[in-house]
């Protein structure tokens, strides 16, 4: 399959590693921001096959991990409201919250649904003119373009019924918040190749000039993500913090231009609340006053009672910051399987623990 | 959930949906957020929507930098 199947070939893989292995001298600890290169990670075997010194720890990238209990519990409580239909992505459903989940609530007879894509929730909205449509929506900077793009397309429709819910997360904030925590010493980050393809690649600037921490851009195959590694052992061996992009195929410096411009169109940055972090400043999208009526914050007076903190005995929180491997946490695997997940790093099909616990710990 | 994959535009309507085919199956995507993009180019679907289109020059670039660790002598 086009560009798919040339990034797997084993025996160029085979070649990356023996030359990892050849420059890498001084341990370091690389850090993949983003879920979907967790599970890369974890699939192809890559951290079985590294040298001793590099260590593969899990960033907090997966935005259905990070999405907070008060935040769930407030689109539960959207939901239940008479005449309301939620709309939201399916990985968002079997996460718990404080108190219950979308999935629970469904059961219940509640009208969630899921959707592919923000598309789908507009023609929700079309199709039930005497409901309130609201949208749940979650996601880095790959997945918000597509939902302001909802939004301008509602208020071009004429759409009354649709709102957004936006919990929308920026990606390069969450790193540096990270490095100022202090908890986890890191060498350089593997940055994710779809948010870079809508941000581009300045934004990591600050990352690697005030951190001195280096930061590549990687795709999602094997060779991609092996390659990346070469190149951030490479810059920390000669003692360099740069961005490098080598996912060069779909990220351009600039990014997408147009998406950025939709972007800056419909949302503002805010503070965000991160499960496992808190709040970090200048994290999350919400929606600018100018379309405050497609904001479900602004039209409901949501009330919900305090949320409740993690399950017992659950380490989700430390997982997303890296300072624990999944393996670590004593629930993994016994009382916590994909199939009864007690946290969210298990139930999303890109958490962490869920992708350890598929593709083995290594 | 931030999955994006690679696929090739074979049709694409006035509304700028896209028959986008991923391993042989037909799916729909907007191109609202590609606006130039043509049939027969590939792009990243995500959620729906066309993020990106793949650059064709610099996926050789890379594929031949990858090759090229197959010449480093031993
Ligand atoms: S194994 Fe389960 S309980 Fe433990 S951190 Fe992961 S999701 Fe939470």
């Amino acid at each position: 399959m086009k560009y798919l199947s040339e990034y797997r070939d084993p025996v160029l893989a085979q070649k990356v590693i023996e030359n990892i292995k050849k420059i890498s001298h001084t341990p370091v600890n690389l850090m993949e921001v983003c879920g979907t290169h967790t599970v890369a990670i974890s699939k192809n075997g890559i951290r079985q096959v590294m040298p001793k010194t590099v260590t593969l720890l899990s960033g907090p990238g997966c935005p259905v991990c990070v999405t907070a209990n008060e935040d769930i519990d407030k689109a539960i409580w959207l939901a239940r409201q008479s005449g309301v239909i939620l709309a939201t992505f399916g990985d968002m459903m079997k996460v718990p919250g404080s108190y219950s989940s979308l999935s629970a609530e469904k059961a219940e007879g509640v009208d969630i649904r899921v959707v592919y894509s923000t598309l789908d929730a507009l023609q929700i909205a079309d199709d039930n003119p005497d409901k309130k449509v609201i949208f749940f929506g979650v996601g880095f900077e790959t997945t918000s373009p597509t939902i302001a793009l909802s939004i301008l397309e509602a208020r071009k429709r004429g759409l009354k019924n649709y709102s957004v819910l936006a919990r929308h997360k920026l990606i390069p904030p969450a790193m540096a918040a990270l490095l100022s925590l202090g908890e986890v010493k890191l060498h350089g980050f593997i940055c994710p190749g779809h948010v870079s393809t809508i941000i581009g690649s300045k934004p990591y600037k600050f990352i690697a000039e005030e951190h001195g921490i280096p930061c590549v851009i990687s795709g999602f195959e094997p060779l991609d993500v092996l390659q990346t590694i070469y190149m951030l052992v490479r810059q920390a061996e000669n003692g360099e913090a740069r961005v490098e992009v080598q996912y060069k195929r779909s990220v351009r410096s600039e990014g997408n231009t147009t998406a950025l411009k939709i972007l800056d169109e419909v949302f503002e940055v805010c503070d965000a609340d991160w499960r496992g972090i808190g709040i970090i400043p200048n994290s999350g999208f919400k929606l600018k006053e100018d379309y405050s009526d497609f904001d479900a914050d602004k039209i409901f007076d949501v009330e919900v009672p305090p949320p409740k903190d993690d399950p017992p005995g659950c380490s989700c929180g430390e997982i997303l910051r890296g300072v624990k491997f999944p393996y670590q946490c004593k629930l993994f695997g016994k009382a916590c399987t994909p199939e009864r997940p007690i946290g969210p790093c298990m139930v999303s099909s890109e958490g962490a623990c869920a992708a350890y616990y598929r593709y083995g710990t290594g | 959930m931030c999955l994006g994959i690679p696929a090739k535009i074979v049709k694409i309507d006035e509304r700028q949906i896209a028959e986008i085919e991923i391993g042989g199956i037909i799916r729909k995507a907007s191109l609202q957020l590609v606006p130039e993009a043509k049939v027969g180019d590939y792009v990243i679907a995500h959620a729906g929507f066309a993020i990106q289109i793949l650059d064709e020059k610099e996926a050789q670039e890379t594929l031949k930098l990858l090759e090229a660790f197959s010449e480093i002598p031993e």
